[in-house]
């Protein structure tokens, strides 16, 4: 019984801290946080004396004092007297008008460039090929300039809108004016509508006609769905689906023409007075020509997401339900694009937020979005880069981590399960 | 009894296909007008793109190469067509050096020349298999002889600085294997950046004293057109990758600290547009830095642009871990390698090649995205537009100088993206 000994636990000595794999990690970890910490003081405490030297200081006061400057494309009231403050939030919900438009159409673009690209007809998919290759290896910036001096140079002034025999015609039913200082579009008015709710002591709000419409529209699309889950569960319980459609479309259009109706819904059109249009939505031409730039460069990234998307479904999946039996757009719609779908939406959302960053680049053509007006004019007239910036940068990174999220989401709903 | 009335008992001769199913009247069966509606799509694509051509060819072909202003190319064109439109070449003849030089002095062309000439000899070994192995010695070299070509200066500065990665070298091979390799390691890192704050510029003072040997000192602001976006570009391209893999690799790490630092880096660079980085490269990095230090603003932009291209190499690079099997790691561990050799030579090859077309295209966008520098106020290409509109003379020629700028990056992007499908098929091969 002597034989064995007991092993005993060594001592601790400082050479384990490096060779032991136990405390290893430990120690690096240690390490990599005090460096991390020393820079992180160091860049504040070089930050500090740069300030005192320059007499300055950390203040966010300015966001409440007055601009002086005006915003040409807005949604709300804005005038050179609004603050500082209010023009950033003005530079958000530009950014954020430009990004959306320019995803919607985008991904319309992009969709139509991918299946395009795959296209039987060679022609079709040369020449889609080389739309993509052309966009995608052209810089942006360069398509912005390019896009904005056509806007600017091939559409018609105002004034040739005017006299007896004008050089320029207004298109759709006199409708929209295409001009070099943008488009002008028709609005949506309501005769009797609920009018405006106002925060803050009405210095924003919001159309509440909007609401309601959006309301109605979503109960709409809600009961349109259970029409759908309901006639799912006739399915699997017979074995015949019941006819819906007509059903659930009337239930999404109905009620909101309905609504549109009792809200005296027209059209407000632009009308030519003096020497420029008045009435109806502007469209800057910097918002046109950085809506189609921003658009035709994204969709060609699109285009390619959606072509490999396609691709990633093995032939065999096509092969296999066809071989049960199942119709072809049936096969499209139940096999091929879930299947599809998860390849495609994460890059897609990803695109989504490249969009949105790459739309700070209205600077170039003056348009203004938060660059142009907070980290811009802002930034140049009250002389504070650091705060201008950090709260410029913090709300960008705001909106990226609010569109990861989604991906995020997204990705956890849908991942496959393996081992 | 007989049943079958007729067997053929000789093969009968090959007969030709059907002549419409063969040559260019067959392949245009087969790819143009397979069905009524790819017919249709057939014939209003060709028509679109013969109004296409129809309007681009008398544009483009304008015989106004030779012209000096932009009067006189519409006098060309008017006197050629009747109408003045049409492009005006002269300007792409006259500032051509100006777009790929910038403001560079002009009798010193040769050296931004020998360093893309360098720059090629340094690269070719990576590139392409056949070329000599024996380039590869420029490398560690390379990038201190092009700092003082472009940038000129004594000789004997980056000579000092060669010497701070020699003497990294040589702690390095004189403790190898005397010490635990975390030791040597850090040690070869702390050499050199000793040597560099503070033996340098003392020892660089002391030789330039004894044998002065100067060239040309270049500011730079002087730096512009492709020469800016290549210079930024590409250091940023280099730097990001080995950058990027070691984000990409903390991020996967197990040590918490180390991920979630990565994890913040990252995802900061990645929430963030590049311009609002070059902004605080242009504004805020000097308040960043020790009070008196006044950093080059192309130091400054490499830095930032760099930092923002590793971000996304380490998402492309994190890709490429998460496609590798989990049975690789575990065979690595198995052998018994330990963390760094097991990266170096199971994990990086094969994660790398996966993620190659994806390294390659944030290569492409960083190329791209340098004419971002146009809005802090550098003079990349399509800063120097808005240089040569203000001339008077070529002021409303936007068309032929975006057109110009643009077939500029475009022949670089799109020979990387080539290259890439090429390195990708080249590997394939090889499983």
């Amino acid at each position: 019984m002597a034989q064995h000994q007991d092993y005993k636990k060594p001592a601790f000595e400082l050479s384990m801290l490096v060779y032991d794999t136990r405390y290893r990690s430990t120690s690096f970890q240690v390490i990599a946080l005090i460096i991390f910490f020393t820079f992180v003081w160091w860049l504040i405490n070089n930050t500090m004396s740069n300030l005192a030297i320059s007499g300055k200081d950390i203040d966010f006061a300015f966001l409440v004092n007055e601009s002086n400057y005006d915003i040409n494309q807005k949604l709300l009231e804005y005038d050179s007297r609004s603050t500082h403050g209010r023009a950033a939030i003005l530079g958000v919900l530009n950014t954020l008008v430009l990004s959306v438009m320019g995803c919607i159409t985008a991904t319309i673009l992009g969709v139509f460039v991918g299946i395009s690209r795959l296209s039987t007809n060679w022609i079709i998919a040369r020449i889609m090929t080389i739309y993509i290759e052309i966009f995608r290896n052209v810089p942006l910036l360069l398509w912005i300039l390019l896009i904005m001096s056509m806007v600017a140079h091939s559409f018609p002034r105002p004034k040739s809108f005017r006299g007896a025999d004008p050089s320029a015609t207004m298109k759709l039913f006199d409708s929209v004016a295409l001009t070099n200082r943008g488009f002008y579009i028709p609005e949506p008015l309501f005769s009797n509508g609920f009018g405006d709710l106002g925060f803050f002591s009405n210095s924003f709000y919001i159309s509440l006609d909007l609401m309601a419409i959006l309301a109605v529209l979503g109960v709409s699309i809600w009961a349109a769905g259970k029409v759908k889950k309901r006639a799912k569960s006739i399915q699997e319980d017979t074995g015949i689906r019941p006819t819906t459609w007509y059903i659930r479309l009337a239930l999404i259009f109905i009620p909101t023409i309905l609504l549109l109706f009792v809200l005296g819904f027209y059209l407000g059109y632009p009308e030519l007075k003096g020497f420029n249009f008045k009435g109806g939505i502007h469209l800057r031409n910097s918002l046109i020509a950085l809506w189609i730039a921003l658009s035709l460069y994204t969709s060609a990234f699109i285009g390619e997401i959606v072509r490999s998307g396609i691709l990633a479904v093995s032939k065999g999946q096509t092969e296999a339900a066809g071989a049960l039996g199942i119709k072809p757009n049936v096969i499209m719609a139940l096999v091929i694009l879930p299947q599809a779908l998860r390849v495609i939406v994460p890059p897609l959302i990803s695109n989504y937020l490249n969009l949105t960053k790459n739309s700070s680049l209205a600077i170039a053509v003056g348009y203004m979005d938060l660059t142009g007006t907070l980290m811009g004019i802002t930034l140049n007239q009250t002389g504070r880069e650091l705060e201008t910036l950090l709260l410029g940068m913090s709300i960008y990174l705001c909106i990226s981590l609010m569109i990861s999220a989604v991906i995020n989401w997204y990705n956890r709903r849908n991942d496959l399960v393996e081992r | 009894m007989r049943t079958i009335s007729y067997v053929r008992s000789e093969i009968l001769p090959e007969q030709p296909p059907p002549p419409n199913s063969m040559g260019i009247i067959g392949w245009a069966r087969v790819n143009l007008f397979n069905g009524w509606f790819n017919s249709i799509l057939t014939v209003i694509s060709v028509y679109f793109l013969y109004l296409f051509f129809v309007n681009l060819i008398p544009w483009v072909l304008t015989p106004t190469w030779q012209a000096t202003s932009l009067k006189e190319c519409r006098e060309i064109n008017t006197a050629l067509t009747g109408h003045h439109s049409g492009a005006c070449w002269g300007v792409i003849t006259e500032r051509w050096p100006q777009f790929i030089f910038g403001f560079y002095s002009r009798e010193i062309l040769w050296r931004p020349i020998l360093v893309f000439l360098l720059f090629l000899a340094t690269i070719a070994p990576i590139l392409f298999e056949k070329a000599p192995r024996r380039l590869l010695y420029l490398a560690p070299v390379f990038p201190f002889l092009a700092v003082w070509l472009l940038w000129g200066g004594s000789v004997w500065s980056p000579i000092a600085q060669f010497l701070g990665l020699v003497s990294g070298y040589l702690i390095w091979f004189i403790l190898k294997g005397k010490f635990n390799a975390v030791i040597v390691l850090l040690a070869t890192i702390a050499g050199p950046i000793m040597w560099w704050l503070f033996c340098t510029s003392f020892i660089s003072e002391i030789l330039s004293g004894l044998l002065p040997f100067e060239i040309q000192v270049l500011p730079s602001r002087d730096f512009g057109g492709l020469l800016l976006s290549l210079t930024i570009g590409l250091t940023a391209i280099f730097g990001s990758l080995p950058l990027g893999i070691l984000l990409a690799l903390g991020r996967q790490s197990d040590l918490l600290i180390v991920k979630v630092l990565c994890v913040w880096f990252i995802e900061f660079i990645r929430g963030v547009p590049l311009i609002t980085l070059l902004f605080v490269a242009s504004t805020l990095l000097n308040i960043f830095m020790p009070p008196g230090t006044n950093f080059d603003i192309i130091m400054r932009v490499v830095i930032m642009v760099t930092l923002f291209s590793a971000a996304y190499m380490a998402e492309v690079i994190r890709g490429g871990l998460a496609g590798l099997p989990n049975g690789q790691y575990e065979a690595a561990n198995a052998l018994g390698l330990s963390y760094w050799k097991a990266q170096r030579l199971i994990i990086m090859p094969q994660a790398l090649k996966i993620s190659i077309p994806g390294i390659v295209s944030n290569f492409i966008g960083v190329l791209k995205d340098t004419t971002l520098v146009s809005v802090i106020g550098l003079f990349d290409p399509i800063g120097l537009t808005t240089v040569v509109l203000a001339d008077m003379r070529w002021n409303g020629v936007y068309w032929e100088l975006n057109v110009f700028v643009a077939a500029c990056f475009f022949i670089f992007c799109f020979s990387m993206s080539r290259y890439s499908m090429y390195l990708e098929r080249k590997l394939r091969k090889e499983n």
